[in-house]
């Protein structure tokens, strides 16, 4: 992150914290792709009977709903988690503005 | 459709209308900073903020249009649903905390945190207000619908209620008692979805879904022709009057009692038969009729049923309580009735014909009816899905009126919490809009004449009350959205344009009032746009809105955090040309084309949906104008001093 920090948060954290959330957005958008790509060129791959009498393009869209809700509860652990080691931390860091 | 007046939805409806004025007059009294109108003195706890959140984003298009979509189009419609939870992802991990660190009250404020140009204010400053129109386009369309069975009035007095209504509770109060209607409203619709969906899994499946007569289901007619030189020549009872053809469909005409009919010719196991079909014909004289009758002979039904419910192989009449599971994987293998629309002149009148065509479980619960990608494709439907996936995806993290939420709590802490509970109840949500919109197809509840109204409809056929308090919840939905995109379009332009853009120097008090002002006119054009786009399925309509902020705003906010090179030049001219370049593509596309009257075909592309194409341009163009047209020395030294 390249902008201004308004808030009093240490530039260290906020760095931990844009990474994480980089690596679990390319995460999901391979995800999200992978349905999108199989649509347009393997159609035929989203009538298969996967899970509980579903097919493919069900079980694919429902899972991405579900997959969202995890993954942003897992980026708000860790980064609570970084959050709460950064207090604990002894500050040596100038708070409230770097630049990455 | 032809609608009666329902004294306790009326009831219901009043009391909500009410409960949301009247919380907007108290947080009213509480507002007299500028802060607190534009982002409710960022007080805001972040549970309240997240289901608020949730509230603002499932507007009309998600209750009323992906259910009405599903319903109709079956697996397209749940495309939406799966494309707008995506969009969360990029808003919480990407824009979420940056943003919050950024800004004060606006979009523009946050894109402009350390330029301080005139020329990201203008642009962003349009961008937001084209982008709001957009949206609140479908949120009026969709409060027009509701009304007509909800208070018996036409379509543009719905959206004219909508309209007064929403100006005044945002003149009196703006952010603050938006958040807290978002909030409540947003509860609210997320029980009774739940509810809804616990009736249509104890219901099950039936042939013949009349709820005990209570949903008045019509059993539509089949008569056996007499067939020669394929013309029809005679009908027992009926008298033959004329035959059209239209595209490979041939639709014939009878007359009974006086009354004519069309029946659509389709092909059956005991051969030819003439399936009764619905039609609105609009006369020479301007008079319409309604299956060849005036409206008050009420002989235009609600649709959609089951032609065959297919249970381990075997065929049933009905299937009783089912899970979740069974639901879904029953109607995969059953097969269930649609009604599909033509039109044709019939001598001076127009008709407008809705023929049943029915549809293998198995293909309404794939994608294709809407977005052809797999049979029938062609390489634009093609583009098209790509199109409006990728719109989805990118256009939740754009939206104005979901960015400024992000100003109404203190920390980034608590926007990213709320952004999390947003996910799971948007999420949660958008799972039981599958079991309303497929519900609503099998259960005799549509209306052929707009798909927005299915899961209100559906849920007047398990009962009054249940119909009456959702009605009123779907109302309150429009309500609030419509009042949230006018506080951000009327940030737009009081605080970006004039106070900032145009340096008035406004007062807060002045600012506050040139808000309201601004809420006004947008709130009047708001109304305008919604009369003349009646009919249009909601989603639809919001794809737009999307399509036009993934292209404007999201290339520069996405740059902005994560390119150091990214300079004032190439933010704004990125917005100015992701707003030309949607707006030329919308404009010119098949919908538009047909509602300028040229029709679909005649339309210079084939693309419903422009990200495809404007959000690389407004990439290409912020990263090759901020190379071509660096940042001014003076940023980049301030910015030098802090790294160093």
């Amino acid at each position: 992150m390249h902008v201004n920090n308004t808030s009093t948060e240490k530039e260290s954290l906020t760095k931990r914290k844009s990474v994480l959330g980089i690596r679990l957005f390319f995460i999901y958008l391979i995800c999200y792709a992978g349905f999108v790509a199989i649509g347009v060129f393997q159609y035929e791959l989203l009538a298969i009977q996967v899970l509980g009498g579903l097919n493919l393009a069900l079980a694919y869209g429902i899972g991405l709903i579900i997959f969202a809700v995890i993954l942003g509860v897992v980026y708000n652990y860790y980064c609570t988690k970084y959050e709460d080691e950064a207090d604990a931390e002894p500050s040596n860091e100038i708070e409230g503005g770097g630049v990455a | 459709m032809i609608y009666e007046i329902s004294y306790t939805a009326l009831i219901f409806f009043f009391i909500f209308v009410g409960l949301v004025v009247g919380l907007s007059f108290y947080f009213g009294r509480k507002t007299s900073s500028s802060s607190s109108y534009f982002a409710a003195g960022g007080q805001i706890h972040w549970g309240v903020n997240g289901i608020a959140f949730a509230g603002d984003y499932l507007s009309a298009a998600s209750f009323l249009g992906i259910c009405g979509m599903i319903a109709v189009s079956g697996f397209d419609g749940f495309l939406y649903a799966i494309g707008f939870l995506a969009g969360w992802i990029v808003a919480l991990f990407l824009i979420a905390e940056p943003f919050k660190r950024l800004g004060k009250y606006t979009f523009t404020d946050a894109l402009n945190s350390k330029f301080n140009s005139r020329a990201i204010t203008l642009s962003a400053s349009i961008s937001t207000l084209i982008v709001s129109i957009f949206y609140l386009i479908p949120q009026m369309v969709g409060a027009g619908d509701l009304v007509m069975p909800l208070l018996g009035m036409p379509h543009w007095a719905g959206v004219l209620l909508v309209g007064a209504i929403v100006i005044i509770i945002v003149a009196s109060a703006g952010m603050a008692s938006t958040t807290y209607v978002q909030f409540l409203k947003g509860g609210l619709l997320i029980i009774l979805s739940l509810v809804l969906t616990f009736f249509i899994l104890k219901n099950g499946f039936t042939l013949n879904p009349d709820f005990k007569g209570s949903s008045g289901h019509y059993t539509f007619m089949e008569l056996c022709p007499e067939i020669e030189n394929e013309k029809i020549i005679a009908v027992a009872n009926w008298e033959v009057i004329s035959q059209q053809a239209v595209g490979n469909k041939t639709f014939v005409q009878l007359s009974q009692d006086g009354v004519a009919r069309w029946f659509d010719l389709a092909a059956s196991q005991n051969g030819p038969v003439l399936k009764e079909t619905l039609t609105v014909t609009q006369r020479a004289d301007g008079s319409i009729l309604y299956n060849g009758e005036p409206k008050e002979s009420r002989r235009f039904y609600q649709v959609g049923h089951m032609s065959k419910i297919i249970v381990n192989g075997e065929e049933v009449q009905e299937t009783g309580a089912l899970s979740p599971f069974q639901f879904l994987s029953t109607l995969q293998q059953s097969e269930i009735v649609r009604f599909l629309q033509v039109k044709f002149p019939d001598g001076n009148d127009e008709v407008s014909l809705y023929y049943q065509q029915p549809t293998a479980g198995a293909s309404f619960m794939l994608p294709g009816l809407k977005y052809k990608i797999g049979r029938d494709a062609t390489l634009w439907s093609k583009l098209d899905f790509i199109s409006l996936m990728l719109a989805l995806f990118l256009g939740t993290a754009a939206l104005p009126h979901i960015l400024i939420r992000y100003y109404t709590v203190k920390t980034p802490r608590d926007a990213r919490k709320s952004t999390i509970l947003a996910i799971a109840a948007i999420g949660g949500f958008y799972i039981l809009t599958l079991f309303m919109g497929l519900g609503s197809a099998v259960n005799g509840v549509l209306d052929v004449e707009s798909s927005n109204m299915s899961a209100p409809l559906l849920a007047r056929a398990f009962g009054a009350v249940l119909f009456s308090i959702i009605s009123a919840v779907a109302f309150a939905t429009v309500l609030g959205t419509v009042a949230g995109l006018i506080v951000a379009s009327s940030g737009a332009i009081a605080h970006d344009f004039i106070d900032v853009y145009l340096k008035k120097n406004l007062s807060d008090l002045k600012k506050v009032q040139v808000g309201k002002i601004a809420a006004f006119a947008v709130g009047i054009f708001a109304i305008l746009l919604g009369m003349a786009f009646k009919g249009i399925n909601v989603s639809f309509l919001v794809g737009w809105a999307f399509a036009i902020a993934a292209s404007a705003n999201l290339p520069a906010i996405l740059f902005l955090l994560f390119w150091k090179k990214t300079s004032e030049k190439g933010i704004a001219a990125s917005i100015i040309v992701g707003i030309l370049s949607s707006l030329l593509i919308i404009l010119t596309s098949p919908t538009m084309w047909d509602r300028y009257g040229l029709g679909a075909s005649n339309a210079w592309h084939q693309l419903e949906n422009p990200a495809l194409i404007s959000f690389p341009l407004a990439v290409l163009t912020v990263y090759f104008v901020s190379l071509w047209y660096p940042k001014r020395n003076k940023v980049a030294r301030i910015e030098n001093e802090i790294v160093s």
